[in-house]
């Protein structure tokens, strides 16, 4: 049986290497003045330069410079001289049919990202380059060479692109979809680009090969284009590496190719193989001249940078004794700063980073970090229980408020532990039989009698116990 | 000054003494006269050329002065962009395709009070000596019509050597100003890489095209270089700064200066360059010693492999800049069953067959197993090219040579041939593949009576000391081609 969910192949290990374009956030194309802006009617973001005129010349973008600076020093990568040159093909979508871009000597070469487990992934390169246009094949089945016409829109074209070529040091599908939230994370919170893999300003191709476990060198690999979104990556992942592990096994080779990952039909296809790779006939763009930006400027937009997703996990890690692991979506949503308030107010940090962690997901609303504390504490005190914890937090984030009052308007009062060991033993005697399993079961029957106990007790409050301390008196009086 | 000058027509028209107008119709009158025999033109814009001329009029019966160019009527070779004229680079590729915009060129000249009078033929896309390779014809020189008026730029320098215009603009890459300035007899000037804007000059090879002037006199292509001249921030390779004076310094003689005469590009290290272009030549020489310059002759050693060098360099940077004419966005189309074979269809039927060759060329050296051998070789030549010159330039001023092997050929004679064809730019390509400036100044007629041109090259952004010399050989000129302006009324 495949091993869908995990990408897992048993003898085997998936190496896995990405190549992720970011649309950068600047006002203005790469080498032009018309907007930089998503959407808008067909052909109304451009100009001369951007429709490769004949006579029009690039003049590249100082703020496309320093967003490219910020990806470099935010993945610990050397900032070097750069120099553009042409890759020289023909489409339909790129207007100079051939790409500005960067090619032996990238804006940013040699650094790495941290996952959230602590694991570092070699960047090798991050480089500057043009996006294309957006082409729209019709009739034929929207492939080029069927289509009965194509419609192309320049609106893109010459959206500035900052490639990040990453090491293979990826293992899983896991761990791809990882590296891309953490890249997707330090891209958004630098301000280098709104990182939407939906609206294509983030676009990952992925090369991929197999070895049996225990080998040295690498498999021969492919590289998978057209994968849109995270979910997509995994299963392009799994089934490329099953694809490859299905022919080694039966004694084939894999070739060197470049496949389409087709989302419908959930695997992907040959697209070319090496012997058809083009020749993009790189040289060094005449009309620009070299990048060399000064060591005054790349330090003064170091010193700009905001703390990176990295450093906030270690910070509010530390703060609340807990793993990096375990503050991921914290940071991820921008919520560490509330989470620290809260914590530096009084708050339990573990409480608090759970309920960031699982009832926070759609933000912090109208809840203050104190108000936040409060609750926190009370839950701890057994003046709330965990679910009416939950209930007041959701209405603190719609609403605000005292944490107290708000409680309290919703009945919710700490139950007298001895009320409630008088509920638990009349539920005994009404329910002797569930009892008795319960005392005599094992571990599993025990469980679910407990629950069948909990849930009673929930009934008979409306919901006020706390499941915790009802567990503790069955415990204690199955003892007696 | 004479009224045939640019500056003798600005100076009248801001002055009264002639009307903007009544420039342009003697200049058309001039054209109408001759152009079906030179066709210098592949497009006259006779109306807007009234227009213009009538608002500099207006102008200074305002009281303004309308710039340096008032009233001065000038030709653009059909490779700068003009908006909403069309702009074919004598290709049939660009058919129909009018520019949403003017080059910075054309915008400079018409804030300094030129009229535009129309575009001038060139070899397609302007590669080509000879003006042979145009989609629209050939253009003669005006001297002969049986011969070529040289190239690229070849419309150009035949309409101010016809007297259609007193001044006009080409392109230069491997000498496309200079060697048709030679073969038609009027001066022409490749500034210093980043002297001029490219902005709107249709890319042949970026790395070494510069537009320059085309005049009568080597003042008025001073005057229209200071001009054209200066940072424009939409042309990265765009030097900063504004153009040095150059009209005001041209009077300040040569004396002890030190000229150098290259002698890998002089014959006794050439083969081709004829009996009568090395006797002017050494005339030229002794007339600088005359005007107080100390000349000696000195080598340049890696300028033989220039040629070689351009012509991996040019037609690779061309192979990538026409990439762009594939019938998906502006002119021609071919249409066929899918796109790859409509850029195919398209381009075959677009291009003439020295771009196909060029292209071809270009695509070959640039290919992956052959970069290294080809386009990185070239471009070492490049670099030693380089570093002689600066070695010379710690000697010597100025440097000169011949501008073309020899004078105009006649038409059909080359155009089978394209090896003896490229030979035609030997002389010239250095100062591109330098990045340098070099101007061509007529300085007597061949055995046949048809012009020669002396070559001046300086170092990079010394245009001022280069207008000096070439200042001083005008002066000192034997007899030149009387037909030379000779269509002025």
């Amino acid at each position: 049986m495949r091993e869908e969910l995990t990408g897992v192949i048993p003898g085997w290990e998936t190496v896995i290497g990405l190549e992720v374009h970011a649309e950068l956030a600047t006002a203005t194309k790469l080498f032009s003045g018309a907007p930089n802006r998503f959407g808008g009617e067909p052909n109304t973001n451009v100009d001369p330069v951007s429709l490769g005129l004949p006579g029009s010349l690039p003049v590249l973008n100082e703020q496309a410079v320093e967003l490219a600076i910020r990806v470099g020093l935010a993945l610990n990568c050397r900032v070097q001289p750069s120099v553009f040159a042409r890759k020289n093909y023909f489409y339909p979508d790129m207007p100079k049919d051939f790409q500005i871009s960067q090619y032996d000597l990238p804006i940013n070469e040699e650094g790495w990202l941290e996952l959230p487990d602590g694991r570092r992934i070699g960047i090798e390169r991050a480089h500057l380059e043009e996006d294309t246009g957006k082409s729209t094949h019709v009739g034929g089945g929207g492939r080029i060479h069927e289509a009965g016409y194509s419609l192309v829109d320049y609106n893109r074209a010459g959206v500035p692109l900052i490639e990040i070529v990453g090491a293979p040091d990826l293992r899983s599908p896991e761990d791809a979809r990882a590296y891309v939230g953490e890249l997707r994370s330090i891209l958004v919170a630098i301000g280098a680009s709104d990182g939407k893999m939906e609206e294509g300003s983030m676009r990952v191709d992925c090369n991929v090969s197999v070895r049996p476990i225990g080998q040295a060198e690498f498999g021969t690999r492919c590289e998978i284009k057209n994968i849109n979104s995270l979910r997509s990556l995994g299963r392009a992942i799994t089934y490329e590496a099953q694809r490859q592990v299905d022919l080694l096994a039966s004694g084939e080779a894999v070739e060197q190719q470049t496949r389409h990952w087709d989302e419908d039909e959930g695997r992907t296809h040959k697209l070319r193989s090496k012997e058809e790779a083009f020749d993009y006939r790189y040289f060094p763009e005449p009309d620009l001249v070299p990048v060399d930006p000064s060591e005054e400027w790349i330090t003064e937009i170091r010193d700009a940078l905001p703390m990176l997703p990295r450093e906030r996990r270690h910070r509010l890690a530390e703060v609340a004794n807990v793993e990096t692991a375990s503050v991921v979506l914290t940071v991820e949503r921008g919520m560490d700063d509330l989470a620290f308030e809260a914590i530096a107010a009084g708050g339990d940090a573990g409480r608090v980073i759970v309920h960031v962690e699982n009832n926070l997901a759609d933000g912090a609303g109208a809840l203050d970090a104190e108000s936040f504390a409060t609750l926190v504490a009370m839950e701890v005190r057994g003046d709330l229980t965990a679910t009416q914890a939950k209930t007041v937090l959701a209405a603190l984030v719609a609403e605000g408020g005292d944490p107290a009052e708000v409680a309290a308007s919703m009945g919710f009062e700490a139950m007298d532990t001895e009320e409630l060991e008088a509920l638990v033993e009349r539920l005994i005697d009404e329910y002797a039989e569930d009892w008795a399993a319960f005392i005599a079961g094992d571990d599993k029957e025990r469980k679910k009698k407990s629950g069948f106990f909990v849930g009673q007790v929930m009934k008979a409050t409306n919901g006020q116990a706390d499941g915790r301390i009802v567990n503790e008196i069955m415990s204690r009086l199955a003892l007696d | 000054m004479t009224l045939s000058t640019a500056q003798g027509i600005a100076s009248a028209v801001r002055s009264g003494e002639r009307t903007a107008r009544e420039v342009l119709e003697d200049y058309l009158a001039a054209v109408d006269g001759r152009e079906h025999e030179v066709h210098a033109f592949n497009l006259v814009l006779a109306d807007e050329a009234r227009v213009a001329a009538d608002a500099v009029d207006s102008a200074i019966d305002a009281g303004t002065n309308p710039g340096p160019l008032a009233g001065v009527p000038v030709a653009l070779k059909d490779n700068l962009c003009t908006r909403g004229v069309p702009t074919t680079c004598g290709s049939k590729i660009l058919d129909g395709w009018r520019p949403p915009y003017d080059a910075t060129v054309v915008g400079r000249l018409a804030a300094a009070g030129a009229v535009v009078v129309g575009k001038t033929n060139l070899d397609e896309f302007a590669m080509g000596s000879s003006t042979e390779n145009s989609a629209f014809g050939v253009t003669r020189n005006p001297l002969d019509p049986a011969k070529v008026p040289g190239g690229s730029s070849g419309g150009s320098a035949a309409a101010v050597a016809a007297g259609f215009v007193p001044v006009s603009l080409g392109s230069d890459t491997g000498g496309s100003i200079r060697q048709p300035a030679a073969l038609c007899g009027v001066v022409g000037v490749k500034p210093t890489y980043g002297a001029v804007s490219r902005y709107g000059l249709v890319a042949f090879a970026s790395s070494l095209d510069q537009i320059g002037p085309f005049s009568l006199t080597v003042a008025d292509s001073a005057l229209m270089l200071e001009v054209i001249g200066g940072h424009d921030p939409r042309d990265s390779t765009s030097i900063p700064g504004r153009t040095p004076d150059l009209v005001a310094e041209l009077d300040r003689g040569i004396d002890g200066m030190r000229i150098g005469i290259i002698e890998e590009l002089s014959g006794d290290g050439l083969e081709g360059i004829a009996g009568d272009v090395r006797a002017r030549l050494g005339e030229a020489g002794l007339a600088l010693e005359a005007a107080g310059a100390t000349v000696e002759t000195t080598s340049v050693p890696s300028t033989v492999y220039g040629l070689s060098a351009y012509y991996v360099i040019a037609p690779a940077e061309a192979s990538s800049n026409l990439a762009r004419y594939d019938g998906v966005r502006f002119g021609l189309r071919i249409d066929a069953p899918n796109a790859g074979e409509m850029n195919t269809a398209t381009r075959t039927a677009g291009f003439g067959d020295e771009v196909k060759r060029r292209i071809m060329l270009g695509t070959y050296a640039l290919s992956a197993g052959y970069y290294d051998a080809y386009y990185g070789k070239s471009q070492k030549v490049r670099t030693l090219i380089v570093r002689d010159f600066a070695r010379a330039y710690e000697e010597f001023d100025l440097l000169v040579s011949p501008t073309a092997p020899t004078t105009a050929f006649a038409i059909g004679e080359k155009a089978t041939d394209p090896m003896t064809m490229y030979l035609n730019d030997v002389c010239t390509i250095p100062s591109n593949l330098a990045g340098h400036p070099a101007i061509s100044v007529p300085f007597g007629v061949g055995d046949d009576g048809m012009p020669v041109g002396v070559q001046i090259l300086a170092p990079a952004t010394d245009e001022a000391k280069m207008f000096r010399a070439a200042a001083v050989l005008e002066a000192v000129a034997p007899e030149g081609h009387p037909l030379v302006g000779g269509g002025l009324p």
